[in-house]
């Protein structure tokens, strides 16, 4: 990349100095002049490809029209000696979502629907736009997967639009070189190879319609040609288990909102899988207790802790290669002719579950995790069958991943043929699989055998540094496309700006492999669906329907009609293992190392460990402590000959003689942020075991800080958490309060305040429908421009969060029961923050929100001190990041950037309540939250629903509801702080024949 | 005015008397104004300046990259968002306190033997609080705009907050700092005067003249300067109530378990005494024996200051008596014994012994005459006290902030390198300000010592 483009001797290198230099002579007329002069010198040209590779494809692909608009913009930019990238929006038509003005009014925010892709599979967003600049992403509500809901990896997107770190040109053997010479390049090493032999596609997992069909025209146009796909975290194992049962590849979509009981056999299906948002909102529908309606219970079998077993009424926690036993030991008991494994200690357990799923028969889900082998997800299927779930709380649809494959077996193909030398093309989509292929596969050195391999990607990753070409991609949010949802659902990907580095997507790759490097991603985009929907005329107004939804309607995958086989468990499981287990998990930050670059990711405290900035590897307190390691201790995991190091960290309910090892760390060609961060657990994973494998894990002397947002687990027997049983609620509704022993004092010597009048805003969150995903967390920081400070200040204490998920563990270490409370700033009526501060730069407003006011701050402290909640949070340094320009492009214009020294913390989403407030006042009445669409971000993100705001004046609220619930509570309410922000207890139902053998709390007993 | 000699035996220990009797007013004025006038910069003086000096280009170090960079460079954090700030602003106030207890209540209540130690303790008093002053200037996210915390009028049209204790430290600390620094000044006047008489140099009669402000001890003046001074003394007595019963405020008028207590305020003035006189003594008795004013600073005055000591030394301990007993038994309120319990057995349990061990074990050797009387040993214990009353801080702010109401909130503070710059810094600039005060003003009331003279030595009344 540093090497000097060809430059003849006579000509001295012209540098960006001297050009404006030359460029500032000029003027006027001359100006122009001067700058065609210089445009057309070679030396121009050469100092263009050195500073600015961007514009310099740019120039020379430009016919001698667009050369003059070039010269004008470029005359802009080069005179203002800014060359940052100034990005306008698409020409193309894309169709705002709901409020529809003409043009874009300035400050006032548009709607796009369009799809984020995770793992392949779509979810549903809207995306708001600035004038053009794309600034956050919110759930599509019309759309089945989100409902409007966004986890963190959806509100995490935007941020990766944006990042700096982000591959900025193509690159050829490591110059930028044009779009052209790849298609030059392509056709003249694909012509030379007879039907495409030798030809091969690596891509991820594809639900796109169009990409598959390009796909699928490449494999007839070159017959020899092959399509590899390999996502590190895939459903192979679910692929297999419904091959095993059905015959035939089907996806499974369940309706828990219909389900009474629910088995979950390691799986994680609140917070992973292509459904995981709906699904939890499905979930969380049911269970919880409301009036006339049966409360769902749910049945955990976890091998490692997770966000599905934190809100599992019965909890088991064995390892991962014991699910299959007790699997078995339940098809058993449903009457399934399979054969038994070890389940001992857990018989009780089994045959409770067992007559519990019996009484529920058409009304219970069994779902079984991906991690799990194909035979766990094989019993499920037909367990689920036995108990004539199929058709009720069971659907099976057609297989939404394009022309499924096992993703193991396909990498393994690839990497045997690239070792053989038989790859004489390689095209990789999205795929880094130098960082991520499977260990056996030994990726690296086999590509080194590719003639050509081209890495197509939004980062030059460690792929793309041993690839031939890097092209570079288009964010979603840039790009033209399609994906469909975990039920097959379509939607249009829509771009909302001008890819920012000039990148191009996937589809434009394909259609200059087919030879048609011009054409567009819309046109490509179009011209599938105009086929697929036959509309005919028609098109282009439905096609404006579609955009304006964010789905396509009826593309929801076919129901099928199977009935399970049977057989697949008759011989006899492998025997238990005494060996070390370790469980592979993806991250619940960084996922599989894809989001590695992404700050506010890496900062997110991973949901029950709390760890920040690093993959960890979770023991048990037992095992620890038996192999006396703490947590940051460096431990060697060792799996055949292969070994890594890593850090441990112990983990309350983690089963012993059991490692979980979260992968997505030790990038080294993520980014800046991401370089450096966690161990990858990737050197240890293999085709055969990837994940569940067994090996030895030995200490080491060294230890590395592990840092987390919360150093305590205990409740320490405060109140602050409540949870009771359905039995015991129903038995006594009052025992909330029952706490608040000290009851509220009102007495002050301060005068009180009328709160009795006009909107009055407060919070209610259900502590029975908060599943701890995070997803608030990062929705709030992309809502509030919150910064991102790094690993140290984390672990000094100064992380920033506005809103945080605290987590407590509760009764025995070894099978612990889990509270997650959301905490947000508690808006007191009686602020003790607002009485301390001596240059009342926090105050209360009239409709009850403790404001901050930023520019009257000086910094304090006092006011932190002084919050019981300690919600408050402090600019010990500059930490926003005042001078990257594209991370401004991200920022929500109408929440001010905190410089250093001031104290900030939730305000509510004022900024919301503003919009809400001006265009109520307009129509002389007050705010309705309903009617004027008014949410906080954590609110809107949330996709169980668990955080409500609203009015607490107007009975006619939800939070007005809430609040007079008999769950209803506050937090400190003794401290006579009077917080808007309630809580709403949480309920456990959890089966009386089981009650005592799991160490749930009691009522009355904090966790 | 009392001239009866006080029981001058007590048990088998001599007990001398303020003053050297054999003293006149000239060797007495002499031997004051010496120092200052003839002798050279003393090596020690100019060493212990020399490293004092350093230490203030570390404090100017600090304060540059702090102000530059922030105070996160400071250890603190959420949930200590106070800490060495906080500790060692209170700590210096504290140690003002012993100058203006001994310059305005003693003279009021005709402690002769307050005397010889006054202006050492109020020049004390004075460094002591520039040096406090500087932290909750500088501790502020935005030390540039500090200012804002004073009542001044404005095209913001903003008053500071006052509710906030934060603002009633503002009035307190400048009141107190103005009142020792008129009041000090006041009681050089004479001296300065006499200094001027004596003077070689052309430059020492100039400023010496200038300072002393026409002084001739004319009878009129003497009349007015009797009435000033009572008036300030009487103006600065409720001070010393006051400073620090509204420092202690910003603890109390939080609600914060281990601040949140009403007793704070007569237990951090008994504090504030407490580390005052330990200060004097730890400065008084290195300095006393190097320029021999044993003379003038006798083993009475050590005795006194001892007793002084364990007196207040005795209250403090039993704030700490009455604050674990209400935290823990008569509150009955969960969040306060926690907190206690964790102050005397969580993970900063180490500083709370040491305060216990500092603050209300060694003391107790100044029971002992002998104890009082052996000036090596005395000397360690005042050393001991500050330290302890600088423990008696950190333990207040930082075990209380540390672990409070919600688990999830708990954390750990440790301090970086530049807080203990800081700290040391200050330490410096307070050296090096007593340097200079040895080196340029006289360190004893010349006039008022040999006022005392007269009355010792004339028969009484």
């Amino acid at each position: 990349m540093n090497e000097t483009p060809n430059t003849t001797p006579s000509e001295p290198e012209l540098t960006l100095a001297e050009a404006r230099a030359q460029l500032a002579k000029a003027r006027g007329r001359n100006y122009w002049r001067s700058l065609e002069q210089l445009a057309s010198s070679g030396r121009f040209h050469a100092m263009m490809e050195r500073e600015m590779p961007k514009q310099a494809i740019a120039v020379s692909e430009w016919d001698p029209i667009d050369r003059r608009d070039f010269i004008r913009l470029m005359g802009a930019s080069l005179a203002l000696a800014g060359l940052t990238a100034c990005t306008k929006q698409h020409e193309e038509k894309i169709v705002p979502y709901v409020t529809a003005p003409e043009e874009i009014i300035p400050g006032k925010p548009l709607f796009y629907a369009t799809a984020f892709s995770h793992g392949g599979y779509g979810y549903g967003v809207l995306a708001e736009s600035h004038m053009g600049r794309p600034t956050k992403v919110e759930g599509n509500p019309d759309h089945p997967a989100s409902l409007g809901a966004a986890d963190a990896f959806v509100q995490a997107s935007i941020l990766q639009l944006y990042d700096p770190d982000r591959s900025q040109a193509h690159l050829k053997l490591g110059r930028s070189a044009t779009w052209n010479e790849f298609a030059r390049d392509i056709e003249a090493a694909l012509s030379p190879l007879s039907n495409g032999a030798g030809f091969h596609i690596l891509s991820e997992t594809v639900t796109s319609p169009t990409l598959a069909a390009q796909i699928r025209a490449i494999l007839e146009k070159y017959p020899q040609a092959r399509w590899h796909r390999y996502s590190p975290v895939n459903q192979d194992n679910a692929l297999e288990g419904a091959k095993l049962a059905f015959g035939s590849p089907v996806s499974v979509r369940y309706a828990f909102d219909k389900a009474a009981v629910v088995l979950s056999l390691d799986a994680d299906f609140l917070s992973h899988g292509p459904g995981h948002m709906r699904y939890a909102r499905d979930f969380m529908a049911r269970h919880t207790p409301e009036l006339g309606k049966k409360m769902s219970r749910l049945y955990s079998v976890e091998s490692s802790p997770n966000l599905t077993g934190a809100q599992a009424d019965h909890k088991l926690s064995v390892r991962a290669s014991q699910v299959e036993h007790i699997a078995r030991a339940l098809a058993r008991g449903l009457g399934l002719n399979v054969a038994l494994g070890d389940t001992t200690g857990h018989d009780e357990w089994i045959s409770a579950v067992l007559r519990d799923l019996k009484r529920s028969r058409g009304e219970a889900i069994v779902i079984a995790g991906d991690n799990q082998p194909a035979i766990v997800h094989a019993l499920a299927h037909a367990m689920n069958d036995a108990l004539d779930n199929h058709g009720k709380t069971v659907e099976l649809i057609e297989a939404v991943e394009a022309d499924p494959v096992n993703h193991s077996a396909s990498i393994k193909e690839l990497s045997t043929a690239m070792a053989a030398g038989s790859v004489k093309v390689l095209l990789m989509l999205g795929a880094n699989p130098v960082y991520n292929a499977p260990a056996d596969c030994n990726f690296t050195d086999a590509l080194a055998k590719v003639p050509l391999a081209i890495h197509h990607g939004l980062y030059f990753d460690e792929t793309a540094k041993v690839s031939h070409w890097h092209l570079a991609a288009t964010h979603y949010l840039e790009e033209w496309g399609d994906v469909r949802a975990f039920d097959g659902t379509a939607t249009i990907v829509q771009p909302l700006i001008e890819p920012l580095y000039g990148g191009r997507s996937a589809y434009e790759v394909l259609s200059t492999v087919l030879g048609r490097s011009s054409r567009k991603g819309l046109e490509i985009v179009q011209e599938y669906w105009k086929e697929a929907s036959n509309a005919g005329d028609a098109f282009d107004s439905q096609w404006r329907h579609w955009l304006r939804d964010g789905v396509i309607p009826s593309t929801a995958g076919g129901v099928q009609k199977a009935v399970a086989k049977s057989g697949f468990g008759s011989g006899a499981p492998a025997p238990l293992s005494s060996e070390f287990e370790f469980i592979f998990q993806p991250d619940y930050g960084v996922w599989d190392g894809n989001y590695a670059n992404n700050g506010w990711l890496q900062e997110m405290p991973r949901p029950l460990t709390q760890v920040v900035w690093d993959n960890v590897l979770l023991l048990s307190p037992q095992t620890a402590a038996a192999r006396g390691i703490k947590s940051g201790d460096v431990v060697k995991l060792a799996v055949g000959s292969r070994e890594v190091e890593a850090p441990a960290y112990v983990q309350p309910g983690h089963p012993d003689n059991a490692a979980t090892v979260y992968l997505g760390g030790g990038r080294t060609a993520a980014g800046r942020t991401g370089d450096g961060t966690g161990f990858n657990a990737y050197a240890v994973r293999t085709s055969e075991q990837p994940w569940i494998a067994f090996g030895t894990l030995s200490s080491t002397t060294s230890s590395v800080d592990v840092v987390t947002t919360q150093e305590h687990h205990s409740l320490d027997g405060r109140h602050l958490y409540r949870i009771a049983t359905l039995e015991d609620f129903i038995k006594d509704p009052k025992w909330v309060q029952a706490y608040d022993e000290f009851g509220q004092d009102p007495t002050s010597i301060y005068p009180g305040f009328d709160y009795s009048k006009g909107n009055q805003w407060g919070m209610v969150i259900n502590l029975n429908a908060c599943i701890g995903c995070n997803a608030c967390v990062v929705a709030c920081q992309a809502e509030n421009n919150i910064p991102v400070v790094g690993k140290d200040q984390v672990r000094r204490g100064r992380e920033m969060h506005w809103i945080r998920v605290d987590r407590y563990f509760g009764g025995d270490p070894a099978n612990p029961s889990t509270a997650l409370q959301p905490v947000t700033c508690m808006h007191c009526e009686n602020a003790p923050c607002e009485s301390v501060c001596p240059v009342a730069a926090t105050t209360h407003s009239a409709d009850g929100i403790n404001q901050m006011v930023y520019n009257r701050c000086v910094g304090t402290r006092y006011c932190s001190n002084n919050c019981p909640y300690k919600v408050r949070r402090f600019n010990f340094y500059k930490f926003a990041d005042h001078t990257t320009p594209s991370l401004k492009l991200q920022r929500n214009p109408d929440v001010t950037v905190r410089s250093r020294g001031v104290m900030e913390k939730c305000t509510y989403c004022i900024q919301r309540i503003s919009v809400a407030r001006i265009a109520a006042k307009k129509q002389g009445r007050l705010v309705n939250v309903k009617q004027d669409g008014l949410q906080t971000a954590c609110q809107q993100a949330c996709p169980t629903r668990a955080i409500v705001f609203g009015d607490i004046n107007n009975p006619e609220d939800d939070i007005a509801k809430l609040r007079a619930s008999p769950l209803s509570y506050g937090m400190l309410i003794e401290l006579n702080t009077r917080p808007r922000t309630t809580y709403m207890a949480r309920i456990r139902n959890p089966n009386p024949e089981l009650e005592g053998s799991s160490s749930a709390p009691q009522q009355g007993e904090p966790v | 005015m009392s001239a009866s000699a006080p029981e001058k035996t007590m048990g088998y220990v001599e007990i001398p008397e303020v003053l050297d009797l054999h003293h006149t007013y000239d060797t007495a004025t002499d031997k004051i104004n010496d120092v200052i006038l003839k002798k050279k910069t003393p090596v020690p003086i100019a060493v212990a300046m020399g490293i004092c000096f350093l230490l203030v280009g570390l404090l100017f170090t600090t304060i540059t990259k702090l102000v530059s960079t922030g105070i996160g460079i400071w250890g603190n954090n959420q949930p200590v968002a106070w800490a060495f700030d906080i500790i060692n602003f209170v700590w210096w106030i504290g140690i003002g306190h012993a100058g203006t207890l001994i310059s305005a209540i003693l003279f009021l209540f005709r402690q002769e033997w307050r005397t010889s130690i006054n202006r050492f303790a109020e020049a004390m008093t004075i460094f002591a609080v520039m040096c406090a002053g500087m932290y909750p200037v500088l501790h502020v996210g935005r030390p540039w705009l500090a200012y804002w915390l004073f009542p001044y009028v404005n095209v913001m049209q903003m008053w500071p907050q006052f509710r906030s204790p934060l603002m009633w430290d503002v009035f307190a600390v400048s009141t107190y700092f103005t009142i020792s620094l008129l009041f000090w000044y006041t009681g050089l006047i004479p001296d300065l005067a006499s200094l001027r008489d004596r003077a070689k140099t052309r430059v020492s009669r100039f400023i010496t003249g200038v300072l002393s402000m026409g002084w001739r001890g004319s009878a009129r003046h003497w009349q007015r300067y009797d009435i000033i001074y009572l008036l300030l003394a009487g103006l600065s007595t409720p001070l010393v109530v006051s400073v620090h019963s509204i420092v202690s405020l910003d603890f109390a008028v939080a609600q914060l378990p281990g601040w949140h207590t009403s007793i704070f305020p007569p237990y951090f003035v008994a504090g504030a005494i407490y580390s005052g006189f330990a200060m004097v003594l730890t400065l008084a008795i290195p300095v006393r024996s190097y320029f021999g004013f044993k003379d003038f600073i006798t083993q009475r005055h050590l005795d006194a200051m001892s007793k002084v000591m364990l007196a207040t030394g005795l209250i403090v301990m039993y704030g700490y008596a009455m604050e674990a007993f209400i935290a823990l038994v008569y509150s009955g309120n969960p969040n306060e014994a926690f907190m206690m319990k964790n102050r005397m057995f969580g993970p900063y349990a180490w500083s709370y012994w040491m305060l216990i061990t500092c603050n209300g074990v060694i003391p107790q050797l100044l029971w002992f005459k002998r104890v009082r009387l052996h000036t090596p040993t005395l000397w360690v214990i005042t050393v001991v006290i500050n330290i302890g009353m600088w423990l008696e801080r950190f333990v207040i702010i930082v075990t209380s902030l540390h672990r409070d109401f919600l688990p999830s909130s708990w954390g750990m503070y440790a301090p970086t390198k530049w807080d203990i710059f800081m700290f040391i810094g200050t330490i410096g600039f307070f050296g090096f300000m007593m340097c200079l005060f040895l080196r340029f003003i006289p360190m004893f009331a010349g006039f008022e010592l040999r006022e005392l003279l007269h009355k010792k030595k004339s028969p009484p009344h």
